[in-house]
């Protein structure tokens, strides 16, 4: 039997929607998202599959991880939805941030840009990028910064709704009056964390947050990025860091060769994991044997010839792993109750 | 044995982050280095691989001190230490297909055989041959790193200087990088330094042998 997820989360109200009275609506919902490049020049005519297919929800207080290989698509996943892809991506399906009610969701992939920029991007989705303090302007304070953040998403002027942002992100007001260059790796984090909530958005996606930092700022990092997600808001986190993803995800998205192969509770799927990708990608940490997966991820153009012909493409790369159910070919993820899955239901 | 003794470094003006660091690193065995970010890991790697000159101190090479840095260093004195870093994108030139970037330390040296090695190299760093002709910015992170340490191992450097080498990559690129220098190390006899922030990776790949600044 299979069942859709809001289905099951309407069953187990404990899953992901503990905080909540009653079942709440999904603030952000992938459905069949796919985004598709067209290249050009000595490559013209060859299409890149950068996401195919893609069926995610994410609920208030939910920390959601979406994890895998360099260059498995789930960065360009991230800027599709902020509108953030180059003029040669085209988008289908569906990817809806919702509102309070079904009147206030708004289509992401077809939004214009006008909206995007007007009453996306900052007010209903806040970004945390990769190597976030670069991202900073160097010559202006912290103070003037989140300063002009909330000049822009609140229409005011306000010190003290700036103290206040600060305060949440556990940054000392007495900071904000230091340049990019003088805060630690730490404090500057925090600064873009505080800059990513001005608008009060309900979504925070950060995309690769731990790029370059050692692992006390990731930690930190990841535990300020965990504390975000509560009744009104969840956390979309993108990372190639599985330990990262494990410290504070409450949910997690495996992705592999452009599609979603494996979603579940955080806790569920790392201890008891159906993908034979997602069994990879854990074997593969070092304190769990350090094995490497054999061969490489298909080429993102070459990935509709291979569906056809193997399924699951990451059979094709390594067939039969141990302690997984057999290949069914379907590259389609299937839900069992609170998880899903690919080509490998639950043995 | 590459050894340095009594380092001191720092940044182009001013900041010093190296005073007075000892390392030595013999052939043929992984030594982990670990540290938290700002305590100078990077700078030591630099001067470590000869390509930043030290404020004060000596770098020896198999017994002779080290005189000239960058290109004041002998050919053959730059060619026994390779260093693969963190970021791959910055280290490689954006214009050239990745097979020029293998070739490139090959033809410098006026190696013979070039062909051939880019082959050898490409299947023992596990880089997708049919990606040798595709430029920097059309291939992923951990493809672009797998050609960095095929160029980094291309002249069989002697020492090996891994700095943060898979700081960017997934947990099974990470193990298959690592794999590829542990082969360097049984094959070639290499002495490789990994540098890293991450204790569980330095444990998994150089057991109690790590030295913290
Ligand atoms: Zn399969």
């Amino acid at each position: 039997m299979t069942r859709g997820p809001v289905e099951a989360v309407l069953e187990s109200p404990e899953e992901g929607g503990a905080l909540l009275d009653g079942p709440s609506r999904p603030l952000l919902s992938l459905d069949d998202m796919s985004v598709r490049f067209a290249l050009g020049g000595r490559r013209a005519g060859e299409t890149v599959h950068a996401v195919t297919e893609a069926r995610l929800e994410l609920l208030p207080g939910q920390v959601l991880a979406l994890v895998g290989e360099s260059g498995c698509g789930k960065s360009v996943l991230a800027s599709a939805l902020l509108g953030l892809l180059p003029a040669n991506a085209w988008l289908r399906g569906s990817a809806r941030v919702g509102g309070a009610d079904a009147e206030e969701d708004v289509e992401l992939l077809s939004a214009s840009e006008q909206v995007l920029a007007g009453r996306i991007r900052g007010r209903r989705i806040g970004l945390v990028p990769q190597s976030a303090a670069t991202h900073l302007t160097p010559v202006r304070t912290a103070r003037a910064q989140l300063a002009e953040a909330v000049r822009e998403l609140r229409g005011h002027e306000d010190d003290g709704d700036v103290d206040e942002l600060a305060g949440r992100v556990g940054l000392d007001p007495a900071a904000l009056g230091h340049y990019p260059h003088e805060l630690s790796g730490g404090m500057a984090q925090r600064v873009v964390v505080a800059s990513a909530l001005v608008g009060e958005p309900p979504v925070v996606i950060a995309d690769e947050p731990t790029t370059g930092l050692d692992r006390p700022l990731v930690d930190r990092t990841m535990d300020l990025l965990g504390e975000l997600a509560n009744r009104s808001r969840g956390v979309l986190l993108i990372t190639h860091d599985l330990s990262a993803a494990r410290r504070v995800a409450t949910h997690v998205a495996v992705m592999y060769a452009s599609r979603v192969v494996e979603t579940g509770p955080a806790d569920e799927v790392f201890d008891r994991p159906w993908h034979p990708y997602t069994v990879g990608l854990l074997n593969a940490l070092p304190e769990r044997g350090f094995e490497p997966i054999p061969g490489h991820p298909p080429a993102l153009t070459e990935l509709d010839a291979l569906e056809r012909e193997w399924g699951c493409a990451f059979c094709r790369r390594r067939p039969d792993t141990p302690g997984v159910a057999a290949c069914d070919g379907t590259p389609e993820l299937v839900s069992y109750g609170t998880r899903s899955v690919a080509a490998h239901p639950p043995c | 044995m590459l050894r340095a003794s009594g380092l001191v470094a720092g940044y182009e003006r001013g900041k010093r982050v190296l005073d007075g660091v000892n390392v030595d690193l013999p052939r043929g065995g992984v030594r982990g280095l670990a540290g938290p970010s700002g305590c100078g890991k990077s700078t030591l790697a630099r001067v470590l691989a000869l390509l930043q000159r030290p404020w004060a101190g000596t770098v020896e090479l198999d017994g002779s001190p080290i005189r000239g840095f960058r290109h004041a260093a002998s050919r053959r004195q730059r060619t026994a230490v390779g260093v693969v870093f963190q970021q791959p994108r910055p280290a490689v030139d954006p214009r050239m297909p990745l097979r020029r970037v293998l070739e490139e330390p090959l033809r410098a040296s006026g190696e013979r055989g070039v062909p051939e090695r880019v082959a050898e190299l490409t299947e023992l760093t596990g880089l997708d041959g049919e990606l040798l002709g595709r430029f920097p910015h059309e291939v992923s992170d951990g493809q672009l790193q797998r050609a960095c340490l095929a160029r980094a191992i291309a002249l069989r450097p002697r020492y090996l200087i891994c700095d943060e080498m898979t700081g960017m990559l997934d947990a099974s690129t990470t193990a298959a990088l690592v794999r590829v220098v542990d082969e360097q190390v049984r094959v070639e006899g290499t002495g490789v330094l990994a540098i890293s922030h991450d204790e569980s990776l330095l444990h998994a790949w150089a057991g109690d042998d790590v030295i913290r600044l």
